[in-house]
């Protein structure tokens, strides 16, 4: 695997789907490569959140923590963000996540602060993510009006 | 120190000098006296060599010389018997002038000592109050260049006008015992210099005084730029400085000027009415000559001395005018040095015996504590604290709880009533026995620039333990005795382990621990070590058992007591492998740099390593491999601005020289068969650079594959095998049996790397790490090596909670009487506020703790508590107490 490839997954997650292909590269060589043994925690829910993951290989699970106990929730594989909200925003984990029991996952580790200080570097970036996130609040927008319609 | 600087410095330099060098002066004085014998005679002797010795006139020869008839002299016998005399006249004349230049020397020097030492002196019994009106950026030009250029001038004060003038009125009694009318004619035009000089000269001093202002004004503003440059670079006020600098650099300019210009309008002035003198001779020698009532001897004579006449009258201008500046500057400086309510002098004493315990009650009647005629900081406080009572000292800010623990340990005197411990009043008990009994830790404690066991002992060393025998070094004592200098030997033993409660040095590090881990700073000391380097050649032992939790921890990584949650967290150092995790310029040398030339910036130009590379075939590899290096590195980072601090902590190439990398790029564009270029040394030098830092796991950069592994070890065999001798000495080579001095202990252990990418490697790795060493019994050596860290200028090297915490265990480690904590904890996290505080009450029991924090809420760990208010002691009384009734610190504790 080489800093192409994370590279190219990179440019899979929608968030940084229309990013500048050269400053996806700097971030990709600035993100760490992580491997996590099976059965093992990435982060657990109430931590704080400082940084997102992007799923290389293998398979995450996500799950919550209930009053009946820990419940899976979904799970992640190949070219999928994991926190993402946390590089963008300080608010704890909402969730656990852990490496499937079978394979080792691998993840490129992006740090909050380094992908800021990028952000803060090329404004550009900053438009980029901010249209990103507005067409999410508008989708929202359309299937709460679609929900409230059905129901109503 | 003599008694004489209790009071106020002399105003006057000249009185300063006296003071100090009466004696030597006088012997000075006599020795001038002396010399101006023989300097007569030099004057003398030429005119008889020229009217007896060579023209022959008024004596007969042979002349009788002693009148004994012993000795009879012909012309020219009796010339060459004058021309030696006036030799021995001359070496006895400059012989006594050196000597005297050279006592000169030595009194001029001695003063200046002193001077800077009493004036240090003075620094360290400045209230405390002042040090907030007074920068040390004004401080520290005072005691090293200005006060440089007084002492240069006080080994001159007395002697050099009493040389010059003995001169000159030496040759002017000789002129006047030639001819009166000529005698007069030489100094005629002494009156009218002496009138107009000094009148120019009031204004040279005027614009001096102001010059020193400036500058000082300056320095000082350099300080606070410095001081504050993060916040000129964020405020991007560079702009603003650099114009502020040059309008006052302007002023200095104007300054300068001004006083050069005077200062040549007085030399001009000077030289003209010099020159103006040989005119008169002229005339009114000449005429004497002709007239007969002269000799043409007498006359080139008169001329001669006349000459050597402009020389000390010169000298005597120059004086005057250094010593109008020297005197300005005394002025200048020691009035920067005499504040209002001082330390006084007498609580500085070295003291000689174990200082006294105070085991007393601390009684405070009417206390009042003024900073100055308007603020008043505490007022009418009655208080009684039995010894071994702990007492929370809560408070709105500014309310006196501050002054309050300050005025306990003494940083502010009582301006009114008394504070008390048992029958010794605080205020007289000196500054030894109070740092030996007092513990004291404010909000911003200070850490020294030397290593972490330095800065505990620093709070054992109020008096100096032993004597010192070496002659050489009691004669610099007594030098230093002699220029008013502390005659105490810096180099004894001042580190008093006893009252730390250990037998010697080595013990101390055992009592160090203790209170490191109290204050919650023993594991940051024990990191420290593991970061740290020993000297294995000088610390066997310690390297040997590092060389022993080696094979431990190899055990443990895939030995008999493999831990399988290691597995793949650390890459061996094997002389056949290719480590994926360490650097290709480490994995070449296979060892660590003794020397800078073979570390990562110098390497790809170093001779002997290119030579054995180059032979291998592997430096051309190498320069397409930094190629694509130095490509991806402009591709990736050339939008970013210099100085960011991406730069710093991701790019192989510095921000300064990613422009040379540029052009090194577009000069080697490849041939369209794929080959580069011919590029000289230089470029093939700084393109070798890159890849020698790339580490395969960690930058992913794809260029090291199997087949150049395969080359890379044996390009390391060619290297262990071909570097001549001296190369081989500058490198530290892998070797499973021996202790490696350039790296750290830890690595040392690991005898590897820790690998890239696996989630919690650090922690696991440092955990079983742990675990060897305390199954070999090692912790305390390692404690030991952190204890060797050095804090840095100011602890800058430790973080702020850490140094506070230092300095919490450094007020604890001398084991006082009287513990005053005055918001020592403010800078640490809520957790390690409460840990410390523990920790704190735990280790002074038995020991009168004064806690005066902004935590109200910590109040109720304390028995009693006292609430200052508005200056007064407003409650007063067991916390439970006060925690029921109405008042101060219910309200407190409510709001929180």
């Amino acid at each position: 695997m080489s800093l192409k490839e994370e590279t190219d997954a990179l440019k899979k997650i929608p968030l940084f789907a229309n990013l500048d292909p050269a400053k996806l590269k700097l971030l990709a060589f600035m993100s760490q490569r992580l491997t996590f043994e099976p059965g093992h925690a990435v982060f657990s829910q109430g931590d704080p959140g400082d940084a997102a993951y992007i799923v290389l290989d293998g398979e995450a699970v996500i799950s919550i923590d209930t009053p009946k106990g820990k419940i899976d929730l979904a799970r992640m594989g190949r070219n999928e963000i994991l926190g993402e909200i946390a590089i963008l925003c300080d608010v704890p984990r909402t969730a656990h996540v852990t490496a499937a029991e079978n394979v080792p996952l691998v993840c490129l580790k992006i740090e909050k602060n380094d992908f800021l200080g990028l952000i803060n570097e090329f404004p550009s970036m900053a438009v980029e993510i901010m249209r990103e996130l507005a067409r999410r609040i508008v989708n929202t927008n359309q299937q709460l009006r679609q929900a409230v319609a059905a129901k109503g | 120190m003599a008694a004489d600087n209790e009071g106020q410095l002399d105003r006057s330099l000249y009185r300063y000098v006296l003071r100090y060098s009466v004696r030597d002066t006088l012997t000075i004085c006599a020795l001038v006296a002396a010399a101006q014998v023989f300097y007569y005679i030099t004057l003398d002797l030429p005119k008889n060599i020229m009217n007896q010795g060579i023209q022959g006139r008024g004596i007969k020869f042979p002349v009788d010389v002693a009148g004994l008839g012993w000795l009879e002299l012909d012309q020219l016998g009796y010339l060459f018997g004058l021309c030696a005399l006036f030799l021995i006249a001359i070496l006895v004349n400059g012989g006594l002038k050196q000597y005297v230049n050279s006592l000169k020397g030595k009194l001029g020097e001695r003063l200046l000592r002193r001077l800077r030492f009493q004036l240090l002196a003075r620094i360290l019994r400045f209230p405390v109050p002042h040090f907030r009106k007074t920068s040390s950026g004004e401080l520290i030009p005072m005691l090293t260049s200005e006060v440089e250029q007084i002492g240069g001038f006080m080994g001159d004060a007395f002697v050099q006008p009493l040389m010059q003038a003995g001169m000159l009125l030496t040759i002017a009694i000789f002129l006047f015992v030639q001819n009166p009318l000529m005698g007069l004619a030489a100094i005629s035009l002494f009156p009218i210099q002496a009138y107009i000089v000094p009148k120019l000269q009031k204004r040279v001093k005027a614009l001096g005084k102001e010059r020193v202002k400036v500058v000082r004004k300056i320095s000082e503003r350099i300080g606070e730029t410095v001081g504050g440059i993060q916040e000129v670079r964020t405020l991007g006020t560079s702009t603003w400085e650099r114009a502020d600098y040059s309008d006052r650099f302007g002023l200095v300019y104007r300054i300068r000027f001004d006083i050069y210009q005077r200062k040549s309008l007085v030399k001009f002035i000077n030289n003209t009415l010099n020159q103006g003198a040989p005119l008169l001779f002229y005339g009114i020698g000449g005429y004497l000559v002709i007239h007969g009532s002269l000799s043409v001897g007498a006359l080139v004579a008169a001329l001669t001395a006349h000459k050597d006449m402009t020389a000390p009258w010169k000298e005597l201008l120059d004086y005057y005018q250094q010593s109008q500046d020297a005197q300005q500057k005394y002025e200048q400086v020691i009035e920067q040095f005499q504040p209002e309510s001082m330390v006084p002098e007498s609580l500085h004493a070295p003291a000689n015996d174990v200082a006294p315990r105070l085991d007393g009650p601390i009684v405070a009647a009417a206390l009042a504590v003024q900073e100055d005629a308007q603020t008043k900081l505490l007022e009418g406080v009655n208080f009684t604290i039995a010894p071994g009572e702990h007492v929370a000292v809560v408070g709105p800010p500014g309310g006196g709880r501050e002054a309050m623990a300050m005025t306990l340990a003494r940083l502010y005197l009582p301006t009114g009533g008394t504070l008390r411990v048992g029958d010794i009043d605080l205020a007289s008990l000196s500054e030894a026995a109070l740092g030996a009994r007092v513990g004291y830790v404010g909000p911003g404690a200070y850490i020294f620039s030397a290593s972490i066991r330095d800065n505990l002992a620093y709070a054992l060393r109020q008096r100096v333990l032993t004597p010192t025998e070496d002659a050489q070094r009691r004669a610099q004592l007594a030098e230093a005795e002699r220029a008013g200098n502390l005659p105490l030997d810096i180099d004894a033993q001042w580190v008093d382990y006893a009252q730390a409660g250990a037998k010697d040095a080595a013990d101390f590090d055992r009592v160090a621990a203790d209170f490191l881990m109290r204050v919650d700073l023993a594991e940051d000391i024990f990191q420290l070590g593991l970061r740290g380097r020993i000297d294995p050649a000088r610390r066997k032992s310690v390297a040997d058992a590092i060389l022993a939790a080696r094979a431990a921890f190899r055990q443990r990584l895939s030995g008999s007591q493999a831990n399988p949650a290691l597995k793949g967290l650390v890459e061996t150092f094997d002389p056949d492998r290719y480590n994926d995790n360490a650097t290709l310029g480490e994995n070449l040398l296979f060892g660590t740099p003794l020397d800078p030339s073979f570390e990562s910036e110098s390497l790809s130009t170093q001779p002997d390593f290119l030579a054995v590379l180059r032979k291998q075939g592997l430096e051309a590899e190498l320069v397409t491999m930094g190629r694509k290096v130095a490509e991806t590195m402009v591709e990736l980072f050339a939008g970013l601005p210099a100085g960011h601090e991406f730069f710093d902590r991701f790019s192989f190439i510095a921000a300064d020289d990613l422009p040379a990398y540029q052009a090194i790029l577009s000069r080697t564009t490849p041939r369209p068969d794929g080959s580069l270029p011919d590029m000289d040394a230089e470029d093939r030098a700084r393109l070798v650079a890159l890849p020698l830092k790339l580490v395969d796991a960690r930058h992913r950069l794809g260029l090291i594959d199997k087949a150049f592994k395969e080359r890379a070890l044996a390009a390391r065999k060619a290297l262990a095998a071909e570097l001549p001798g001296t190369a081989r000495a500058k490198i530290a080579f892998f070797d499973p049996d021996s202790y490696n001095a350039a790296a750290s202990i830890q690595d040392n252990i690991l005898f590897g790397r820790i690998a890239y990418g696996q989630a919690k490697a650090q922690a696991t790795v440092g955990q079983t790490i742990r675990e060897v060493l305390d199954a070999l019994g090692l912790r305390e050596r390692v404690f030991e090596i952190g204890l060797d860290f050095q804090a840095g200028v100011a602890g800058a090297r430790l973080s702020p909670p850490q140094r506070q915490k230092l300095a919490i265990a450094r007020a604890l480690v001398k084991r006082p009487d009287i513990l005053v904590f005055n918001d020592a904890v403010a800078a640490l996290d809520r957790a390690a506020q409460a840990r410390v505080l523990d920790q704190v009450i735990e280790a002074a029991r038995g020991t009168t703790l004064v806690w005066s924090t902004q935590d109200a809420a910590s109040a109720p760990r304390f028995a009693r508590a006292m609430v200052f208010s508005d200056g007064r002691l407003v409650q007063d009384g067991p916390v439970d107490d006060l925690k029921a009734r109405e008042g101060m610190l219910k309200e407190m504790l409510a709001a929180e």
